[in-house]
């Protein structure tokens, strides 16, 4: 199918797009790399009135680091991350779950914080911003906000930004010393979206494991450091409280297993990882 | 720049397989048939138009793309290439072309051009691409045909050419 008619702002920069959205509120959508939202107007899911590119403003390309976090703006696409020196040392969990982000050539146009933005249950990369601990860096014509990422995802692809602001940045947390880190999930095949996906972050006081494609958002549990029948128990809790639903994909008790089986599997093996790297 | 009016049309000109081009286009126009409509470009081929199958890829400033999740306004400037500058003249199959002949890596040949345009866009950045690279590289596709295998075959051993390697004669049907 073809988009609805809609007008196009390909903004010189932050304050025009701004200023776009402070006038038009919710009948103006961003687009960045277009790998969500072009999938939505072909099939007519969105009809904005306005779509206003974030892509020709040279200042949201480059990711920096800024006060032990990983400064990723608006337009840095997610192929430029992953080819980004260094990114399994500075972000070891994005470095494990951006080759399983769509595919290469989706890659090469879509941004990270479009897919935040978007706030698929089952992407990737709001799992991993969740899991970190992370922060969404929120803009106005008015303000500028920063909302953590535990607070911004709200619902199935709803969260907690204002019809005129634009998600500017995402800060992920960099490795901390003495930390593991592992992503595992379950698609159809490669470059699906994940039936579950699952973040574990584990250091030498506590579990922290993140969990995707189950709950209506990226969801995370604190635990102290559990193994054997407590680890179970744990797990089992949290497969029941995320609410599995059955789908075209999988059961809800398929999902269920899932989270059991691959939370397992990360918090095993970031707390191996979080073992070799303190001894 | 000034909105783009949702209902006029626009002109948008950029760089297309090396000549410059000119296409007149709604702000909603699809990058895929801006190529085919506007420009009679039809080598790129229009499949599932919602970047699931892979059969319209091209390259927008040497990386992969799937035209049918590209806006024709946004590649103001860009430098475009489709199937059709792959060979390099008429009559003449490029490196990746004959061995994908010689692999029987297409039977339709619908997904083909995609398939072509993405291994080229990675074999540019990463000439030393193993197997495993070029096998996800090509999951990013959809061939109901071939059942992939001799598509492989192809990407390999054109990787091989390509680095001026020798490589084995007899084609491998998978």
């Amino acid at each position: 199918m073809k988009p609805a008619r809609f007008d196009y702002l390909r903004a010189a920069s932050l304050d025009e797009a701004l200023e776009a959205l402070t006038r038009h509120g919710d009948e103006a959508r961003i687009v960045a790399g277009g790998q969500s939202l072009v999938p939505m107007l072909n099939m007519r899911l969105t009809k904005p009135a306005l779509l206003v590119d974030l892509m020709r403003i040279e200042t949201l390309c480059a990711p920096r680091r800024e006060n032990g976090a990983l400064v990723v703006p608006a337009g840095t696409r997610q192929a430029l991350l992953l080819d980004r020196p260094g990114l399994a040392d500075e972000v070891p969990l994005l470095a494990a779950a951006l080759p399983l982000v769509g595919h290469v050539q989706t890659r090469a146009r879509g941004t990270l914080c479009g897919s935040v933005a978007h706030a698929d249950p089952s992407a990737e990369v709001p799992l991993c911003l969740v899991a970190l601990e992370g922060e969404v860096h929120l803009r106005s014509a008015k303000r500028a906000r920063r909302v953590r990422a535990d607070d911004f995802f709200v619902g199935m692809m709803v969260t907690d930004r204002a019809d005129d602001e634009l998600v500017e940045a995402i800060a992920l947390p960099v490795r901390r010393p003495g930390t593991g880190y592992a992503f595992a999930e379950m698609a159809r095949r490669h470059g699906d979206f994940a039936i579950v996906a699952c973040a574990g972050v584990v250091d030498g006081q506590r579990m922290r494991l993140a969990v995707g494609g189950v709950a209506d958002r990226p969801t995370a549990r604190d635990w102290p450091l559990l193994d054997g029948a407590a680890l179970d128990d744990a797990l089992n809790a949290l497969a029941w409280d995320l609410g599995a639903g059955d789908d075209l994909h999988a059961t809800a008790r398929y999902r269920r297993d899932l989270v059991r089986r691959l939370g397992r599997r990360v918090l095993e093996q970031a707390a191996e990882e979080a073992r070799r790297c303190q001894g | 720049m000034p909105r783009l009016n949702a209902a006029q049309r626009h002109e948008v000109a950029f760089t297309l397989n090396g000549a410059p081009a000119r296409v007149e286009v709604e702000p909603r126009t699809l990058l895929t048939d801006a190529l085919r409509h506007g420009l009679g470009m039809t080598g790129t081929h229009v499949g599932c138009e919602h970047g699931a199958c892979g059969a319209c890829t091209i390259t927008i400033d040497g990386m992969p793309a799937r035209a049918c999740l590209t806006l024709a306004v946004a590649v103001e400037g860009c430098d475009l290439r489709t199937v059709e500058g792959l060979a390099p003249e008429p009559g003449r199959l490029g490196v990746l072309q004959a061995a994908f002949r010689r692999h029987h890596a297409l039977q339709c040949g619908f997904c083909t051009a995609g398939i072509l345009m993405s291994l080229d866009a990675y074999l540019r950045h990463r000439p030393h691409a193993t197997r495993d690279d070029l096998t996800d590289v090509i999951g990013g596709h959809l061939c109901r045909c071939t059942g992939y295998a001799p598509i492989i075959a192809a990407a390999v051993e054109a990787a091989a050419l390509l680095r001026g390697e020798p490589t084995e004669e007899t084609p491998t049907y998978a």
